[in-house]
């Protein structure tokens, strides 16, 4: 449980997918100009993660690890298929995504209407590959760990997103020198908010 | 064969592809794409020249491989084979870092396979390459690539030399001598909020530079 809580926290402050990695800055830069926008991709992100970090993690399980596939006999005991992780894992988002779409799309129009946009850009959003790719990378044990891992992921890139189109907002009021304006100044208020996220480092629960 | 077709192999029209990507039409400061893993790789000027090498590449025969097939691919499930053909020569590049040059492929870590999920390549195969023949989008996909990589290695080099006092890993400050008067590496730039701060600096005197980028909103 303690794990758990850790591994969840540190994906949120510490391993901030934006403020750390620079994961999903295209969308992140793109679409921060309203709160309310910003909260409907955000949702859509964490929602994303929580769906195909689980899935990623048994395909990387018990199909892509080198003598994963021993389940289906000894024979295969020694075939290692981690060189199509990226192809495997970029299509299983994509499935996934279009999934969600359809699925959401029949039960939940509200939500459709609200999430729908964003959806399909997601497929493309380097956050969720990346979070793959780490959860790969840091062999986490359990596919409950990955999921935490996912979700925290999630909310520490909506926390990311939300945040800085608040401050977006505010900053139509103030005078931006003409050349800084728009992209420029965006860049170094990321900057300027990642320094603030690096008081997190090192915590440990 | 139409008039198009004739076209000599290096026309102006052709060499403004390549020329445009790198300072007007940049693909980072200007067009927005390709930051995510523009700014993780940065620390240091040799994965970052490795991976303005490896983007190049693989935007270039994307683009290629993408024109010569825009014809037969169906609209609908365009997405899907544009990233089917991006992950093989991702895959491809990934292991040849793999073989070659390890400790470099392992400095980059994920990033490498992050390049699938590049916004540059799937803004230049749906901007260009959808709608070009084979070879001025193979030049679009060079010059894209490269004016990504100038932004890589000016950054890079920035924060090498004031972070690490090293250029490609050869030591400039010690050699100069300006740690006896006092000089310290600023451990600051290393960090990752830095190269966001460095960016945001080249697109600001881009724009002055240049009026016409300003965003006058």
């Amino acid at each position: 449980m303690e794990n758990l809580l850790n591994i969840f926290v540190r994906s949120i402050f510490i391993d901030n997918m934006i403020f750390a990695f620079f994961l999903g800055m295209c969308s992140f830069l793109a679409v921060s100009k309203t709160v309310k926008t910003s909260i409907g991709l955000g949702v859509a992100v964490v929602f994303v993660l929580l769906i195909t970090i689980p899935v990623n993690f048994l395909v990387e399980k018990y199909v892509l690890r080198k003598g994963a596939l021993i389940w289906l006999g000894s024979s295969f005991g020694d075939v290692d298929l981690s060189f199509l992780t990226f192809m495997v894992f970029i299509a299983v988002i994509a499935a996934m995504v279009q999934l969600v779409e359809m699925v959401i799309e029949k039960f939940s129009p509200s939500l459709y209407n609200s999430l729908g946009i964003f959806l399909p850009l997601i497929a493309v959003n380097c956050a969720i590959l990346g979070a793959a790719l780490f959860m790969q990378q840091r062999e986490y044990e359990s596919v409950t760990e990955a999921t935490v891992f996912g979700v925290g992921s999630g909310i520490g890139w909506m926390l990311a997103i939300v945040s800085l189109s608040a401050i977006r907002e505010k900053l139509r009021y103030s005078n931006v020198p003409v050349p800084l304006r728009g992209l420029g100044i965006t860049f170094i208020l990321t900057g300027l908010m990642a320094i603030a996220f690096m008081g997190f480092m090192g915590i440990k629960l | 064969m139409t008039n198009q077709e004739k076209e000599p192999m290096f026309s102006a029209k052709n060499l403004k592809l390549f020329t445009a990507p790198l300072g007007k039409d940049n693909p980072i400061t200007v067009q927005v794409l390709g930051i995510c893993s523009a700014l993780a790789v940065t620390v240091k000027l040799k994965p970052a020249i490795v991976m303005a090498l490896s983007v190049t590449i693989v935007t270039a025969f994307s683009n290629l491989v993408i024109a010569a097939m825009r014809k037969y691919i169906p609209d609908r499930i365009r997405i899907i084979v544009q990233l089917v053909v991006i992950a093989t020569m991702v895959i491809l590049v990934d292991q040849f870092l793999k073989a070659y040059i390890f400790d470099v492929s392992k400095q980059l870590s994920v990033f490498v396979g992050l390049i699938i999920t590049n916004c540059i390549l799937m803004g230049r195969l749906e901007a260009f390459a959808m709608a070009n023949k084979p070879w001025p989008s193979f030049i679009d996909g060079i010059g894209n690539g490269a004016g990504y990589g100038i932004i890589l290695v000016i950054v890079a080099f920035i924060r090498e030399l004031l972070g690490s006092g090293t250029i490609y890993g050869y030591p400039v400050m010690e050699k100069l001598g300006v740690y006896n008067s006092g000089y310290e590496n600023n451990g600051m730039i290393i960090l990752p909020p830095m190269a966001l701060i460095l960016v945001g600096l080249i697109v600001w005197f881009q724009k002055s530079r240049d009026k016409s980028l300003a965003d006058n909103k």
